[in-house]
Formats: structure tokens, sequence, C-alpha cells
């Protein structure tokens, strides 16, 4: 315990060296516009930036790296919210609530829940790596194929699971979501499978971002263009240091969820299968199942938006473990800050804390800062981002068209995504029009994937048992849990229709 | 605002700065540098290292973008590729599954030969490697001793089916005489830390890949399958000393998509040479067990891939695509 004051406070004085700080200020503000960019994500800005470390020792460059990909968490809920685009993958579960709340006209309170609920993620996920990071290590290497697919299970669950929705068109959004992850080749056996219409271009598969993008930036928006009869105001914030400090004393509602959202949010990201996406959606989804009023979710509630927040920045954090203790990197962003280690001389791996702790605890010290500097940067510029929604609504839906294509093709650099993003887009206002959740076919795009490979993997060492599944303690909490989580809404339904009855009969 | 002028300015002028190597064609925009497996592996390490080099040593004015596409055990790969048909920004950093996947899936419609040849950076080596808590397996006798012991119960992990890892272990089902149970992971990475897990029982890995948990004491080398031992594992034999037949290689190339122009050849080829010449690359290729003799390029390369395709044809051949695919 003293070892790691000691080891920790050499890394605090390390991070506070004035180049250190230097290089965790302009990551973290580069970060933030690059997040807020739809279609510039921090894979591609880490990737771009990488260069520039080379002028600085190597503790110096991850440190400026890692406030980049801290940085760019923090911008993605900028466009989700003002925009109502998902900037990255891993803010659009920030979208759900984010959208309605600026259509409230109530934007700046949800940036600024946003800023704190990233800041409270990072901060307790940082403490937990400075705390348990070789256990933790040790706990990632239990988590085989069984453990990944329960997980997955998990992660449906809390989705599924969602009272007030209707379940039935849940599950066949699910569902449909499913199919479309299930585009592309074969994870196993390496065949073309779902090719619709012989579209060579299909073999790629569906990519999640145009799917997101076509959904809430196309279908979202031609909804509101239909439901407003073209008359739509999206309410222009003042912000003042009035509404500023009303909107930080609102942290009562939403502290709860968002320490629930910071610790699974950590504990997803040090997997190394998983990542920010998946804990952001779980977060959300398990914020929603134990509010008191789940209907209020996806309406624009403020908890709606700090899970999710909360959860992505504490899995960035999370997702560093993997990287240095296995050298498997949890997200692509990470991968990219492995590449810069091998270049640095660093070799990640279970000797890197014991060989090179400077670096090692620099980058944990710069860690503490970097959430520090970033919630300051963060909210200091609310009253910027929220002059996006100032603007006429004749010309930001335009404007939002114009970025869903250009950000669809800057990801992919193909023409047939954008098309498809329009047809995935208008398949979304169809949707909504019908009442069909959207969410759910969102969250199945990205884990299926991931439960698909994981599932098949079990099953093949198993030999087909699916019972591989309730024998491992991990695997069958996994599983257990997930059960509860499904019949929990259920559950609760017939005890509301009880309650409703005798209340009735009184 | 100010700081964000300086460090714009600065980075500009770092760009600019830069030595650039002297040729007449240079990328216009960022070049996708395509890896064929996921992140982790070794294919993956060496082309984030040499995407460093390239920006460290200023060799491009535009970046290199490292973009993973394991799908299909690279199927997801050769696809972009050929429909990037005479594309002068992508390049792709290649491993065996450049040869068997397209021969395995033939409806994938993708003739390698037809790729354009840049550079072959290196030979890559495989091991057979255990976790060191197997106390009971300490040779290649001990290892197949439990291995047929645990029959179909013993778990191999290893890259996508009809990869490397899965010919390498239908070669020495062949040779041996057993059968195992394969699992493919998305990259080699991936398979190191489920052998460390226990999630598995042995793999075998590229030297690059365990490098990290054999040097903390996690798992252990049996036999290499080289012609030669290594210089990194003096004390492993190879395959050939214990009288088995198997010797296997990883080529390691760099390759852009078929009708790339001349002029972008020339440029990639002196690119990757200046790094193939490079200390740091030289330096890498012992630590990590790679044969790193000279880099082949233009039509020696062209015939090495030819050669290697049928190679891959006989093998799969004699071993049966089924037996590689798990089908």
């Amino acid at each position: 315990m003293l070892d790691i004051a000691t080891l920790l406070g050499a890394g605090l004085l390390q991070a506070f060296e004035p180049l250190n700080l230097m290089m965790i200020f302009i990551g973290c503000l580069a970060g933030l516009f690059i997040g807020a960019m739809p279609g510039l994500g921090s894979v591609n800005g880490v990737a771009i930036l990488l260069p520039v470390t080379f002028l600085v020792p190597p503790t110096a460059a991850i440190i400026f790296l890692a406030a980049l990909y801290y940085g760019a968490m923090y911008g993605g809920a900028v466009s989700s919210i003002t925009l109502g685009i998902p900037g990255a993958s891993t803010a659009v579960a920030t979208v759900f609530d984010g959208r309605p709340m600026a259509q409230q006209g109530k934007a700046d309170q949800a940036l600024t829940a946003a800023a704190v609920a990233s800041f409270i993620g990072g901060t307790i996920s940082v403490i937990l790596f400075t705390l348990f990071a070789p256990p933790l290590a040790v706990f990632a290497l239990k988590f085989g194929p069984q453990e990944e697919f329960a997980l997955m299970v998990l992660a449906f669950a809390t989705f599924i699971g969602l009272g007030g929705d209707d379940i039935p068109k849940t599950i066949f959004s699910i569902l449909l979501g499913l199919v479309m992850a299930a585009v592309g080749f074969d994870i196993i056996s390496g065949q073309p499978r779902l090719i619709f219409f012989d579209f060579v271009e299909l073999q790629r598969g569906i990519g999640f971002l145009v799917l997101a993008i076509g959904i809430y930036g196309i279908g979202e928006m031609l909804w509101t263009l239909e439901n407003s009869k073209g008359e739509v105001k999206i309410h222009a914030v003042r912000s003042t240091w009035k509404s500023f400090r009303k909107n930080l004393s609102h942290i009562r509602d939403y502290l709860p969820t968002t320490a629930l959202g910071s610790a699974l949010g950590f504990f997803v990201g040090t997997l190394p299968a998983a990542g920010a996406t998946p804990a952001s959606l779980m977060s959300y989804g398990l914020a929603k199942t134990f509010a008191k009023d789940p209907d209020s979710f996806g309406k624009g509630n403020v908890s709606g938006v700090a899970a999710p927040e909360a959860a992505n920045n504490a899995a960035s954090t999370g997702s560093m473990l993997p990287m240095i203790t296995l050298g498997i990197p949890g997200s692509p962003t990470t991968a990219i800050l492995l590449g810069g280690m091998i270049i640095w001389g660093l070799r990640p791996g279970p000797l890197l804390f014991t060989d090179r702790p400077d670096f090692v605890w620099g980058l944990i010290g710069s860690m503490y800062v970097a959430n520090f500097v970033t919630v300051a940067l963060n909210l200091a510029l609310i009253p910027l981002f929220v002059r996006v929604l100032a603007m006429p609504f004749t010309i930001l839906t335009p404007i939002i068209f114009i970025l869903c294509f250009v950000g669809v093709f800057a990801t992919t650099d193909r023409m047939f995504d954008v098309w498809l993003m329009l047809i995935l887009g208008l398949g979304g206002y169809l949707m909504r029009k019908l009442n069909y959740p959207v969410a759910p076919a969102v969250l199945a795009i990205v884990l299926g994937p991931l439960a698909e490979r994981s599932l098949r993997q079990s099953l093949i060492s198993s030999r087909g048992d699916v019972m591989t599944f309730f024998e491992r303690p991990i695997s069958l909490t996994c599983m257990l849990l997930a059960l509860a989580l499904m019949i929990y809404p259920i559950w609760l339904g017939i005890r509301r229709r009880r309650a409703g009855t005798t209340s009735g009969a009184e | 605002m100010k700081y964000l002028k300086t460090l714009m300015a600065g980075a500009l002028a770092v760009v600019v700065s830069a030595p650039v190597a002297l040729a007449d064609w240079q990328p216009r925009k960022p070049v996708e540098f395509i890896i064929m497996a996921g992140t982790g592996g070794g294919a993956d390490q060496i082309a984030r290292l040499l995407q460093g080099l390239i920006e460290q040593k200023g060799l491009s004015s535009r970046p290199f973008i490292p973009i993973n596409k394991p799908g299909g055990s690279g199927a997801e790969a050769l696809r972009y590729m050929q429909d990037k048909a005479g594309d002068d920004h992508t390049v792709m950093m290649t491993l065996n599954s450049f040869y068997t996947t397209p021969i395995i899936q033939e409806d994938l419609g993708v003739d390698v030969t037809k790729f354009t040849p840049i550079g072959l950076m290196a030979m890559d080596t495989f091991l057979l490697w255990v976790h060191t808590d197997r106390d009971d397996i300490t040779d290649l006798d001990s290892y197949v001793a439990a291995v047929k012991a645990a029959g179909l119960d013993w778990k191999v992990g290893g890259t996508g089916s009809g990869q490397e890892d899965s010919v390498l272990t239908a070669m020495m089902e062949a040779a041996f005489d057993y059968e195992v149970t394969y699992i493919p992971f998305p990259g080699g990475g991936t398979v190191a830390k489920n052998l460390i897990g226990k999630q598995i029982d042995s793999t075998v890995n590229n030297p690059s890949e365990q490098l990290a948990f054999y040097e903390a004491g996690d798992s252990k080398p049996l036999v290499q399958f080289t012609g030669e031992r290594m210089a990194a594992f003096p004390d492993v034999p190879t395959a050939r000393e214990l009288g088995i037949d198997i010797e296997y290689y990883m080529q390691r190339s760099v390759n852009g998509p078929p009708g790339m122009s001349a002029e972008a050849v020339e440029f990639y080829t002196n690119l990757f040479q200046t790094l193939f010449d490079s200390a740091e690359w030289q330096e890498f290729c012992v630590s990590d067990g790679l044969t790193c003799d000279g880099m082949l390029n233009g039509a020696d390369l062209a015939a090495f891939h030819a050669s290697q395709v049928e190679a891959h044809k006989k093998l799969i051949a004699q071993v049966g695509a089924g037996a590689i695919t798990g089908e």
C-alpha cells in the first residue's frame, strides 16, 4: 500500500513537470475537438498525431496521446448532444437522452452532466487502476470465450429488460441488428455470408458508424422534421454563470448512476475483448432498468447522459490496463498507443510495471491530471458549443445532413457506405414511425460480432456442450445476473399491475 | 486559440522540414497501411513498428495509417485490396494467409499473384508453446503423450481458420497422428493471452507474440519449427533435430493492390528498403527471432509469392482443406 503511494507520488510529480503538463493540456484540447467532429474519432487523431510524439521523451509522448484519447472521449459527447450525431461509436448512447435534452433547450445542462460524469468516471477508474492494476490483470486472464459470451448476454439483457418499452418490439429490433451484424465474412470459416443482392461491397460488413449516423443523423432528423411540420425550433441556450451553477447543482440527480457507470465502465474496459462502446451501452441500460422513472429515459433524462459518459471515460482508462500488463490493446485507439510504445523501446507485458515504473506511474499520474484539465476545458467551452444551437433550424438541418455524409465518407472512404447510410436512415425513420425502438438494433450491431465469436469459440472448445456456460463460476454469475435482469422488469410490471388493482379496489 | 495556432504552426514546421527521401513520386494523401490480421499479433506489431519508424525518420510526406482488417482469416483485407486496384495510396502488411485464404476460399475472386509486390521485410518463425505450469510437459515427447491422453479435450489456440497457425497445427496432427480441437482467435496477441489464462492448452505463436510472457516466466517453448536454432532461443531444439520433418516460416511482406503505378512502386520499394536497412529494424529482427537476410523486391518477390502459393496448394492438398478449416 505504502509502495503504491510512493510510486503514485513520483508519478504525479512527473505529470506536473512543465513539459508533461503542457502535453496534457494540448492533448486534451486537441482530443476535445477531434472527438467532437463526426467521422474523426480518437483512432484517427492518435494515428495522425503519433509523429509529433517523436520530438519528446516516451513518457511525455504517451501522456500526450493518452490525454488526446481522453479528450476525444469527452468531445464525442459534444456532437452527440448538440447535433444528435454520435461523434464516435463510444458516444452513441449519449445521443439517446442528450439529443432530446438539446431539443428541450437544456443543451448546457446535458453538456455539463456529460463533462462532470466523464470526470467522475475517469477519476474513479484511475483510482481503481492505481489500486488494483496487477490483480485485475490476473482476473482479465481468467476471461475466456465463455466469460466473454456471458458478458455479452448480460449486455443484451440490460436492453431487453428495459421496463416500459414494448418487449416484443425490442426483441425484434435486437434481431434486426444481429442480422445486420452477421453480414460480411463468417468469422470462423471465412466464407462470405448474407451478401444481399450480391453487392460485393457488403462483404466488408455493415459498419457500425454507417448505421449509427444513418439512424441518428438521417432517420431522427426526418422524424423531427415531419413531427414539427418544419417549424422546429431548437431552443438556443444562454449560458451564464448562474445557469452554470444551477446545472452543477443537478449532480445529485445523477450521482448514483454515474458511480455505477464508472465502476462498470472500468471493469468492462479492462477486458481485452470489449472496450468503451459496449461499456457505455450497458451502463445506459442499467441506469434505465434501475431508475425510478424508466419511462423518462430517451426523452431527455439527465441520468441517461451521465451514465454512458461516465462509463466510456472509465472504460478508456480501463482499456489501458490490458495494453500495459498483457500487451493486448482493449480498443482500436490503444492499439495505436501500443505501436507507439514498441517504437519507444518499451515492450508491454507483465514485466513493464517492474522494469519501467517511471513510465507506468508517470502515465497513471498524468491520468489524474488529465481528468482535471479536461473537465475544466470542457466546462469552459460549453458556451461555445451551445452557440451551435443558436443557428436557425433551416441552416442547422442541412449542416447536419452534410456532416452525416462527410462523416461516413471520411471513415470508410466509399460512396457505397454513404448510400447505405441513407437507406438505413430511411429504415430507422420508418422504425421510429412504427414505434420500434432503434437503440437495441444499434446495440446488437456493436455486440453481435463479439457475441458470435465468443459463442462459437466456446462451443468449439466444449464440443457443442451448452452447459459450458454454467460450469465456470464467472460465466455462471454473469448468466444468472442476465436472467435476473430479464425477469426483474416483468416482475416489476406484475407487481405494479397488482398494486394497481388493489388500489383500484379500495 | 493562440496555443492551438502555435501547435499547428509547429506541426506544420515538422512536416515541412522533415527530410524526405528523394523520389519523384510522393503520396498526396495519407497512406492506408492495411494489416490482414487482428491487433497485438505479429503482423500488427511489425506494421505498427514500421509505421512509427516511417514517421520518426520522416520517410513519407504523408502519414501511414495502420488499419486492421482481420475478418474471415484475412479475406476482408484481400477483398479490400482487390477493390482498390490501381490505387497508389494503399499498401498491405501480409502473412501466410495471403496465400492460404484465396486457396481455401475459391469464390473470393482474389489472385494474389496479381498484387503489386513491394518488399519482403522478414521471415517470421514458429515455436510450440505451453504454459509454464505444465510440469508434466518438458519436451516434445511428453507433449505428444499429453495430447494423445487428452484427445479432443486438448485445445490448441491460433489465428483464424485457414491461417498459418492452423496449417502448422494440421501438419503436426498429420506428423504425430493425433487430433486436437482448434479454436480460432482474432489475432496472435489474443491467442497468447488465452494460453497464459489457461483457456487453451498450447499454441504455435510467433516469438514476438509470446516474448513478454516468456520473459515473465509464464510460458515455455518446446520446439522451434526452423532450419537452425535461433539466436534468441539457443536451448530449444528444432523439429528436424528431433526427427520430425516440419519446417515452416511466415513471410512478412508488404504488397500493394493490383495495378499500382510504377512511380509509386518505386517510392514504396525505396521507403521499405530504407526501413529494412535501419538499425532499429535489424535489432527488432534479432530480438524477436525474425530472419532478415536481405529484402526481396520486385520480380524476385513476385517469384517468391508464386512459389509460396504453389507450396501452400500442395500443403493444403496434403493435409486437406478440412483439416485446416476444421470443417
